[in-house]
């Protein structure tokens, strides 16, 4: 059984709502402090111009295409929760975590070929900053398909909808520290 | 140790969230339930205060006897006097002020003073531990692994923290910045509990300005930790692979920064001293206003007070690296801000003072500790202008003078803070009084070694005595007789405070065993906690029970009332003549 603060709201937002709006300040803060060091420090070095060079402009593109897209599927499964449609949500939320899939895959594809031609985390530190901040975000691409995963599971049985827009909200959050990321790594050689 | 004397079943019929989960011992190992936590919390910073403490009484014996075999450690090596230094620095802050003061009073005093009946979020609270417990178990292992414990000082500063070609701690320096990781996840989550519990989960009819300053400050506190430990935890990634991949962030032949570590470390580090700082200042004003018996002066003016200090906190990191090349033009800045930010500071101070003129003051235990706060804090904040100013800052950088300036502002903090919330919430959480007498004579004795620890420290360090040197026999200008015979002062003055701690655990254990029953408000204070049993039935409260709010807290000594104290959630018909 659920506390009686559980279920109280004061402020009258929910509070599963609130709280995961303080759960992305915290990341705020740790991807700006990542991105504030990257930009300081390329900044100071135009000659990380050489490495950025071989970052692959038109692979980043394609992976800002399908994160943006599975954002889209996202509102559209937050839509249907909305609705009360439990089945609908839960497929749009499958087809979210398809998107996820697709870019952990090309991401993938993409590491592997860089670190075959040697370019590595080790290689100089634009390389260190590169691998970090991808892998940092990479790592909250998955964590947020498997709990993606568990909504929907869920949602399908119509239980627990608030959550598909808790996870939507998340997947964003997701979705922008990747525009931050494509022009930074990619774009700006 | 003491069991948590918190009763799941205690004083009436089951309701129906008193009676599932495990059974027996487990319950207080996979309880939900926010006193529990506090208290494995709180049990488990006190045990690492024993370990912090032990570390000084180590070092400390070094340092005015160098070269003795330490009675319960041994003779010291050059290594060990720096990893003991190091991890006394990274216990104390992390594992003994903030699960102490932030985590273990947080939990218990949020949900039971704003009338809830848990926090929001029961089994976060519960993963939040559990990640902290795992933290201590990895800093704890980190000390004993092959090479020893991290000796590059708690903050921690690359190159020496980076390469094990210059710290020898290769496993030892990893496992550092994986458990200070790991305790920062653990009150990232609690964090998040403790302010959607006060922004959500109030009872009914309490309004903003209706809440304890305590919890304002503790969910201050928390904002204040969710918003600078961002970039630290960035820094821990980095750090890490700098130590185990061979990447160079902080390496300058690879294109890396050694001062990007500093500034990640203080953009956090100098939050984390109000991080700590705003939790034992609520608790001394709740004491305060308590045996005052008066309301408190300008509340409103704490809480604006109070975030302002968080905003500027986050301005003034760099009066830490003053003299690590940082440009000139920047430490004017930094000094400018450091200087603002002891204002709002010194207003508190006068709002405590203001608020205990005219009082009918009680002096008892609590009232002691929080009175000592008030003064030995003042201390500490007096003797921060002078380094907050990059001018003299440059002549004090690394010397006694800081050290005894941060243990003038943290021990207040750390050990004067908790032992005021501990001896005033005590009846609360044990339901048990504590002996007077006893807390007097540990208070006593805890607070004049204190002072005689650390003012030689402080004339020491005026007189250029440097920090982290193991033996300061090899240094003939260091090595004068009477500074010699200050650090034999401080160190005996060390030994006689830890004694009398001993004090304490045979009072916490007579009161235990023997104490008087404590009824439900022994202070007669106002704020909600009280209303309910000591200690407290799981939910808090009977459901039935739940409390309605009709006015602020501190509604003492008010004309027109027979009693001097209004509680919350008394309505205003009952009671007024």
């Amino acid at each position: 059984m659920r506390p009686i603060a559980t279920t109280r709201a004061a402020t009258g937002i929910a509070t599963g709502k609130l709280a995961i709006w303080w759960v992305l300040a915290s990341e705020v803060v740790i991807f700006g402090g990542l991105l504030a060091s990257y930009v300081m420090h390329r900044l100071g070095h135009p000659e990380w111009a050489d490495a950025a060079v071989h970052t692959n402009t038109w692979i980043g593109a394609i992976n800002t295409f399908v994160l943006l897209s599975s954002s889209l599927t996202a509102v559209l499964a937050h839509q249907a929760a909305e609705r009360g449609d439990g089945k609908k949500a839960a497929r749009y939320l499958y087809y979210t975590i398809g998107g996820a899939a697709t870019f952990i895959g090309v991401k993938s594809y993409e590491w592997w070929y860089e670190i075959s031609h040697g370019y590595t985390i080790t290689s100089n530190t634009f390389w260190a900053f590169y691998y970090s901040a991808a892998g940092l975000h990479a790592l909250h691409v998955i964590a947020g398909a498997v709990i993606m995963f568990i909504v929907a599971r869920d949602a399908a049985k119509n239980l627990e909808l608030h959550r598909v827009e808790l996870i939507g909200i998340y997947w964003h959050f997701v979705d922008i520290v990747w525009i931050f990321l494509f022009p930074l790594l990619y774009i700006a050689k | 140790m003491v069991e948590p004397a918190v009763d799941l079943t205690h004083g009436h019929h089951h309701d129906d969230h008193a009676d599932h989960g495990p059974k027996g011992w487990l319950k207080y190992v996979w309880s939900t339930d926010h006193k529990v936590i506090a208290m494995q919390y709180m049990f488990t910073g006190m045990f690492m205060a024993l370990v912090g403490g032990f570390m000084a009484y180590v070092f400390r014996m070094q340092l005015a006897f160098p070269g003795i075999d330490v009675p319960g450690f041994g003779m010291v090596s050059p290594g060990e006097y720096n990893a003991l230094v190091t991890n006394h620095g990274t216990i104390m802050i992390f594992w003994v002020a903030m699960p102490v003061l932030l985590a273990a009073f947080g939990n218990y005093l949020i949900p039971l003073m704003v009338g809830a009946d848990d926090m929001v979020f029961p089994k976060v609270n519960r993963l939040s531990f559990q990640v902290f417990f795992v933290s201590t178990i990895v800093i704890l292992a980190s000390l004993v692994v092959e090479g020893g414990g991290f000796a590059g000082a708690w903050t921690a500063y690359p190159p020496l923290s980076a390469d094990s070609t210059y710290n020898l701690t290769p496993l030892g320096s990893t496992l550092w910045v994986i458990g200070v990781g790991l305790e920062f996840v653990a009150f990232l989550l609690g964090g998040i509990n403790f302010i959607t519990t006060l922004m959500n989960s109030r009872a009914p009819g309490m309004r903003a300005f209706d809440v304890p300053i305590v919890v304002w400050m503790i969910v201050v506190a928390s904002i204040l930790f969710m918003l600078s430990v961002g970039p630290l935890l960035a820094g821990a990634i980095m750090l890490i692979f700098d130590q185990t991949i061979g990447t160079g962030f902080f390496n300058p032949a690879t294109g890396g920064d050694p001062i990007l570590w500093q500034h990640l470390f203080w953009f956090f580090g100098h939050p984390e001293v109000y991080v700590v700082l705003l939790p034992a200042m609520g608790v001394v004003i709740e004491i305060i206003t308590t045996f005052a018996r008066k309301k408190v002066f300008a509340y409103r003016t704490v809480i604006f007070t109070v975030v302002a200090t968080g905003v500027l906190s986050f301005f003034v990191w760099a009066h830490h690296q003053f003299i690590a090349g940082i440009d000139p033009r920047m430490a004017n800045i930094f000094t400018i801000t450091t200087l603002l930010i002891s204002v709002p500071i010194a207003e508190l101070c006068f709002v405590y003072i203001a608020t205990l003129y005219g009082g009918s003051i009680t002096l008892n235990t609590p009232m002691l500790w929080a009175l000592a706060f008030v003064a030995e804090f003042l201390i500490g904040g007096v003797t921060g202008i002078f380094l907050g100013a990059a001018g003299a800052d440059i002549y004090f950088h690394d010397t006694y003078f800081v050290l005894a300036h941060f243990h003038y502002t943290f021990f207040p903090i750390a050990i004067i803070g908790t032992f005021a919330a501990v001896t005033y919430w005590f009846p609360k959480m044990f339901g048990k009084m504590m002996d007077d007498r006893l807390g007097k004579i540990h208070f006593w004795g805890t607070i004049i070694p204190f002072n005689l620890i650390f003012i030689p420290l402080f004339v020491l360090g005026m007189g250029g005595q440097h920090r982290r040197i193991y033996n300061y026999t090899h240094f003939p200008e260091l090595a004068l007789d009477w500074f010699q015979d200050m650090r034999v002062v401080a160190t005996v003055s060390l030994l006689i405070m830890l004694a009398f701690q001993f004090v304490f655990f045979y009072n916490w254990y007579k009161t235990i065993r023997h104490g008087p029953k404590a009824p439900r408000n022994p202070w007669k204070a106002n704020s909600l906690e009280w209303t309910t049993e000591s200690p407290p039935p799981h939910g808090n409260w009977r459901p039935d029970e739940m409390p309605v709010v009709y006015r602020g807290p501190y509604e003492y000594s008010t004309t027109d009332r027979e009693d001097d104290y209004w509680p919350q959630n008394e309505p205003s018909s009952r009671g007024s003549a």
